[in-house]
């Protein structure tokens, strides 16, 4: 159960998995995330489901290497198997005809709007996406964002691919020129604080998916909580997806960060475990 | 067998770790009775012809009976009167609140100390563990397939009971460890999990089989299972935090009760990095609220190195709704307590952090809905308590999630379901529900029970040959 059938580098720090997960596969939809435990030791990690198949029974997801869990995963090969999966969670993209529709993708956040745009074209939108990255080699997925979206605009913020600039100049650009009807940012936090501060004096409804710290996501402990439009909400049930321009930011990043010396302390120490195996070698 | 007086007064005291050495650890605090304890104990009982202890038990544990089989050494006589009605003796002699049920009523309690029932249950339950699980006989096939939702106490005994009646069970449970509260929530220092693991150990050889990751309402909906099985029994428990909506409720430092414990004994956070979840408890801890999961709350954050743990509650010793030997054991282990307090704000810092809560004295009013005499808040008596980690434990309801596409499913307000409490039946056909779904945070006997009960009117149900139509009242089905 949970078997990776194939694993594939995207750029230097994100990999593509496809996982064995035939009842997910069927219920999934657009918006929704798996909960992920590596091995029996680890932390249960959410990552979204990027792409469906149900014929063939599988889902995939992207994941950044950020810390040791991630790096973890990265060591598992297809025809490993991760300790469990769970999902699909969370409420899936309201989909409806909105008309054109501006999706945007920074970094790790094109997996994320990528199974979003396939749904809104399906359901008869004209569908623009933005992708962006810091640089050309942190980009992925252009031939596939091109398949689901009428319009596919580059952007890299040094320039060392497609324009240089970054995501939400083009998106500025799209509502003074057109009439967009809906506006999704999905990518780092700080990348969709400014993608709603471009769209909030326009008046363009816009949805972000709140990446924040999950443990169960189911709802159980709250250490998901967001707060928007002074509300608390719990992101893993009551989102991911929440209205953009009422999200109480700030708190966000701070609770984001909570647990930012553990996870050092936890990536130096996988590190140090790395280093060790080749010097054990070495005495051999 | 002795009948002299003094054997009347005292109870044999339970053997248990030394308070400063368990502060520091997470092994089982209370270390149970050896056989010589264990049959003094049980001689104190004087057999009553008509058991009051009986009538306080919310299953009717064959008290007398057990304990006598004891006294004469027939421990699998034991065995066998001890779980006639009930199926999960070596938890709930842990965690049973017996001062209030069986023992409340032992006629010896009132001119000494009650028989400690508790104590007698758990050790014959925990010989009977160390003897290999005995698997009983199972009834052939009957064919009939049964979703159990929920892997908690309820789950656990309704679909242990239908096993042994030939029924083919598949426990569907949302995380990845089975026991719901009693892995995720009831620390390892209070209830071993190993206890919990022989359980579970039993319903496999059963036959049941346990389905993990599987979150009903989102994998699949009680609609679609209604379809694939012939029965269902929800046993979800209530298993969603309430907070207290005071303004820096959000503030990094402030936890559920479910998150901490939920990290700690489910995920082991108390030993990362070893294992990968974190929890971070700072050096001063407020924990809001006086139950059980405050007590464990509490505890576990001592465990984790604070240096100072409070608990804050808005009533009086008096209505601590906790266990007394948790109380007990909280206290030991350097627990201060502040009653008639309550929080009406988490104050904090520029980073986001919790620098401390701000409280107002509370003084007790007229009795309310609960029969307990009202918190009232008094005026001007505002103060600033310094910590750096608050944790609210104020109570639960039932997760929602089950209930998406559940149509024609009742439920109440609070959000528990609507079921008859004498067999289970909810307003919808063929699903049954127990445990804290059905009446919100109680007790894991009572959770227990309500699986027995469930699992026997299942079997009453498919037994009457072809069911009539469904009523959601016992005397609807056919004789
Ligand atoms: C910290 C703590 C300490 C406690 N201490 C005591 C004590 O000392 N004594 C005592 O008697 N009682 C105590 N209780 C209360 C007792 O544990 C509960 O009353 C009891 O566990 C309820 O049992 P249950 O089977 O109804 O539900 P639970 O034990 O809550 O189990 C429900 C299970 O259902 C699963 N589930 C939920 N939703 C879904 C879904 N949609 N799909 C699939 N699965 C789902 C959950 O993951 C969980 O495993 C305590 C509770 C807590 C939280
Ligand atoms: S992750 Fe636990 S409630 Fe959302």
């Amino acid at each position: 159960m949970y078997c990776i059938l194939s694993k594939k580098t995207l750029t230097p720090v994100t990999t593509e998995y496809v996982i064995e997960a035939p009842e997910i596969a069927r219920k999934a939809r657009a918006g929704q995330f798996v909960i992920v435990r590596v091995h029996e030791r680890g932390e249960r990690i959410p990552l979204t489901i990027a792409d469906r198949d149900a014929d063939a029974g599988t889902i995939t997801v992207v994941a950044q290497e950020i810390g040791a869990t991630s790096r973890r995963m990265k060591e598992l090969e297809p025809g490993d198997s991760l300790a469990s999966l769970t999902g699909p969670l969370g409420r899936p993209t309201e989909i409806e005809r909105y008309g054109t529709v501006v999706l945007v993708g920074g970094g790790l956040g094109i997996a994320a709007i990528h199974p979003i745009c396939q749904a809104l074209r399906d359901a008869g939108n004209h569908v623009i996406a933005i992708i962006g990255a810091r640089s050309g080699d942190l980009l992925f997925w252009e031939d596939r964002m091109r398949q689901v979206t009428d319009d596919l605009i580059v952007v890299t913020d040094d320039g060392s691919y497609g324009r240089k600039a970054l995501v939400t100049v083009p998106l500025k650009e799209l509502i003074e020129e057109r009439q967009i009807d809906r506006v999704w940012g999905i990518g780092p936090a700080i990348m969709m604080k400014f993608v709603s501060l471009t769209t909030q004096p326009y008046g363009v409804s816009t949805i972000v998916s709140l990446n924040s710290i999950m443990v169960d996501g189911t709802g159980m402990c709250g250490a998901c909580r967001v707060s928007v439009g002074g509300r608390t909400y719990f992101a893993c049930v009551d989102g991911p997806e929440f209205d953009a321009h009422q999200v109480d930011w700030d708190l966000l990043f701070s609770r984001q960060r909570f647990y930012a010396d553990e996870e050092r302390r936890a990536l130096d120490l996988y590190e140090e475990n790395c280093k060790a195996i080749p010097e054990q070698e070495d005495a051999r | 067998m002795a009948t002299g007086k003094e054997q009347a007064n005292a109870r044999h005291a339970m053997p248990a770790q030394d308070p400063q050495v368990r502060a520091c650890n997470f092994d089982e605090v209370a270390l149970g009775y050896d056989h010589e304890m264990a049959v003094e104990e049980a001689l104190r009982c004087i057999q009553c012809r008509r058991p009051l202890c009986v009538t306080g038990c919310p299953v009717q544990v064959r008290i007398p009976e057990f304990i006598k089989a004891l006294r004469e050494g027939d421990m699998w006589q034991a065995v066998e009167f001890l779980k006639d009605n009930n199926s999960l003796p070596a938890i709930c002699g842990r965690v049973c609140p017996q001062e209030s049920q069986c023992e409340a009523l032992c006629i010896l309690g009132r001119r000494g100390e009650p028989v400690a029932i508790g104590r007698l249950e758990r050790y014959v339950a925990d010989w009977e563990r160390e003897q290999g699980v005995r698997v009983p006989e199972v009834a052939p096939s009957n064919g009939i397939r049964v979703a159990v939702i929920g892997s908690g106490p309820a789950g656990l005994t309704a679909a242990g009971d239908l096993a042994k009646k030939g029924y083919q069970v598949d426990i569907l449970e949302a995380l990845h460890e089975p026991g719901g509260v009693l892995v995720y929530g009831i620390p390892e220092f209070r209830l071993p999990k190993a206890v919990v693991a022989a359980e579970v150990d039993y319903l496999r050889k059963l036959g049941v089989s346990i389905l993990f990751n599987r979150v009903v309402g989102k994998l699949y909906s009680l609609t679609e299972l209604r379809e694939q099985y012939q029965a269902v029994f929800l046993g979800t428990g209530a298993g969603l935090p309430i907070m207290m909506s005071i303004p820096g409720e959000n503030l990094n430092g402030v936890y559920s009760a479910n998150e901490l414990l939920t990290r700690v004994n489910l995920m082991k956070a108390f030993d990362f990095p070893n294992w990968d979840t974190p929890v971070r408890v700072g050096e001063r801890v407020a924990v809001v609220g006086a139950g059980n999961v405050a007590m464990d709350s509490a505890r576990s954050a001592l465990r984790l190195g604070a240096k100072e743990v409070h608990i804050v509650y808005r009533r009086s010793r008096e209505e601590v709704p906790a266990r007394a030997e948790e109380v007990e054991h909280a206290e030991e282990e350097g627990v201060v307590f502040d009653f008639l307090t309550n929080p009406i704000a988490v104050l904090g810092n520029e980073q986001g952090g919790v620098t401390g809560i701000r409280c107002i004295r509370m003084t007790l009013g007229e009795p309310d809905d609960s029969g307990r005499r009202r918190p009232v808040p008094a005026e001007g008596s505002e103060f600033e308590m310094g910590v750096d980690t608050v944790v609210m434990a104020l109570g639960t309801r039932p997760n929602p999630l089950v209930f998406i596409e559940a149509d024609g499913l009742e439920r109440a307000r609070g959000g528990t379901v609507v079921a008859d409490l004498e067999t289970g039946r909810t307003t919808l056909e063929r699903v049954w529900a127990g445990g804290d779904i059905v009446t919100g945070a109680a007790t894991v006997i009572s959770a227990m029970g309500a699986g027995r009960v469930a699992a026997s009117d299942i079997d009453a149900f498919f037994q009457a040959g072809s069911p009539g139509p469904w009523k959601a009242t016992k005397e609807d089905v056919p004789a």
